[in-house]
């Protein structure tokens, strides 16, 4: 699950990060706040706002319910949609730094080599930035398999549908079964460790 | 045939007013640092846009704002050399080269790099990348990039600046040599004298944004307008800020396009 939402929040982050990077626009900063909010936000109220806008009676959820019949709460959908919610801004952060990072003359060289924009991101721009970028998605998907709090508020914890690992463990240690919770926190701890260790290979080696 | 720019463009305090025209020659914008010449390179290339003006080469408009005309830097077939090469770090010496083929017909591409590498001396480094070949190689490689389109015009951007002196005039004489290659309007940008004199066939002498002098290279080296471009011409590095007002004459000078053609 962390596995599909970090998916998402390259597709999806790479892109942000780039107009943020590359283009000025008018309310550039305020997105990237926006954007960066669930960094900093509890992640109750990310949840709470993710409940506001994908409820059954939501701003978006609304619409999907009645045309579908179907709605996101409490389903996997909804573990995945929180993961992706809050590693989205470390996604966004890491990447448009790498991005700012890669040097103008070398987007000029590009272009005046008659490249167009789209052909000098693909080729000169995101290359250039891969570490980066890639530590950025490593980042990410640390943080979605850590989500706790959001998943919590939009998903539930229902066992074999929406418990994730850090619901697995309140549940246990909840129930005082504590042999089982420490395995699972070994293993979330190791794996968190691993995460870190390459994010920092990627992001140390640059040219 | 040849270059055409009269342009104008304010930038953050500076005002850059320009008009010079030349050949299918090697021009040289000579001036100190901040007076502009770098920054008319980029308006040539289309990496910034002028406020109002015209600039085209040989029968190709670029800018005219008359006409609402504005290609895109893809558009405008400039080979240019930027002052740091800007060669990428992640490609080899060959995909560098390659990397300025867009557009070249398929079969004649290996034809052509067959011909840059043979030109600018790389045989042997072209699976190396750029951090591991030395400086004078790098400025080849940024000359093979730009030229291997067979540009309309040649853009350099002080790109011997980073080299010590031996290797800057290897550079030179591999300039010259390039000049008689390739027929092309080729504008130079320094603020170094000796380059200046050894390599122009005409020179247009930048300060404050204006051009102040501009003609022949024998004809500026000879009869400097004025004290400043003297000074500037026998490479005495003056620290005295340069007066605003420039004398009548220059200012007719500079306001008469193409006198100077060859």
């Amino acid at each position: 699950m962390a596995a599909v939402s970090t998916f998402f929040v390259v597709f999806i982050g790479v892109p942000i990060a780039y107009l943020l990077a590359r283009k000025s626009f008018p309310g550039k900063e305020a997105i990237d706040i926006v954007m960066t909010l669930p960094l900093v936000l509890p992640p109750t109220v990310t949840g709470y706002y993710l409940i506001i806008v994908f409820g059954r009676n939501g701003l978006i959820g609304r619409y999907l319910y009645e045309w579908t019949g179907w709605g996101i709460m409490f389903t996997w959908y909804a573990a995945a949609l929180a993961s992706f919610v809050v590693a989205l801004p470390l996604m966004i952060k890491a990447g448009r730094a790498a991005l700012e990072s890669v040097d103008r003359n070398l987007i000029n060289a590009s272009y005046t080599l008659g490249y167009s924009e789209l052909e000098t991101a693909l080729k000169v721009t995101l290359p250039l930035a891969k570490r980066g970028l890639l530590a950025g998605g490593v980042l990410s998907f640390a943080r979605a398999l850590g989500e706790f709090g959001a998943t919590l508020m939009l998903a539930g914890n229902i066992p074999g549908k929406t418990e994730t690992m850090p619901l697995a463990i309140y549940s246990l240690a909840g129930s005082g079964d504590w042999g089982a919770a420490s395995s699972v926190v070994g293993i979330l701890t190791l794996m968190a460790a691993i995460f870190l260790y390459l994010a920092n290979r990627y992001s140390k080696r640059i040219f | 045939m040849g270059l055409k720019v009269t342009v104008k463009k304010a930038v953050k305090g500076f005002m850059l007013d320009v008009s010079w025209q030349i050949g299918n020659e090697l021009a040289v914008l000579f001036g100190f640092s901040g007076s502009g010449k770098s920054l008319t390179l980029q308006l040539i290339a289309g990496l910034i846009k002028p406020d109002s003006g015209f600039i085209g080469a040989n029968g190709s408009t670029y800018f005219d704002s008359a006409n609402d005309i504005d290609a895109a830097p893809q558009q405008r077939s400039i080979g240019y050399v930027f002052q740091d090469l800007a060669l990428f770090p992640h490609m080899t010496v060959r995909q560098n080269i390659l990397f300025g083929a867009k557009g070249v017909p398929r079969q004649e591409t290996a034809e052509r790099y067959h011909e840059m590498v043979n030109a600018f001396y790389l045989n042997g480094i072209e699976n190396k990348r750029p951090s591991e070949i030395s400086g004078g190689q790098k400025q080849r490689v940024a000359f093979a990039r730009a030229l291997i389109r067979r540009p309309n015009v040649l853009l350099l951007d002080e790109p011997f600046s980073a080299l010590d002196t031996p290797l800057r005039i290897e550079m030179r004489a591999f300039l010259k040599d390039l000049r008689k290659q390739f027929h092309m309007p080729i504008v130079l940008v320094t603020h170094d004298a000796g380059e200046a004199a050894s390599l122009a066939d005409s020179i247009i002498v930048y300060s404050e944004g204006s051009v102040i002098q501009k003609g022949s290279a024998g004809e500026v080296l000879d009869n400097p307008i004025d004290e400043r471009v003297r000074r500037l011409l026998v490479g005495q590095p003056t620290s005295d800020p340069l007066p605003v007002n420039h004398s009548g004459q220059a200012r007719r000078k500079s306001s008469a396009p193409g006198e100077n053609r060859p």
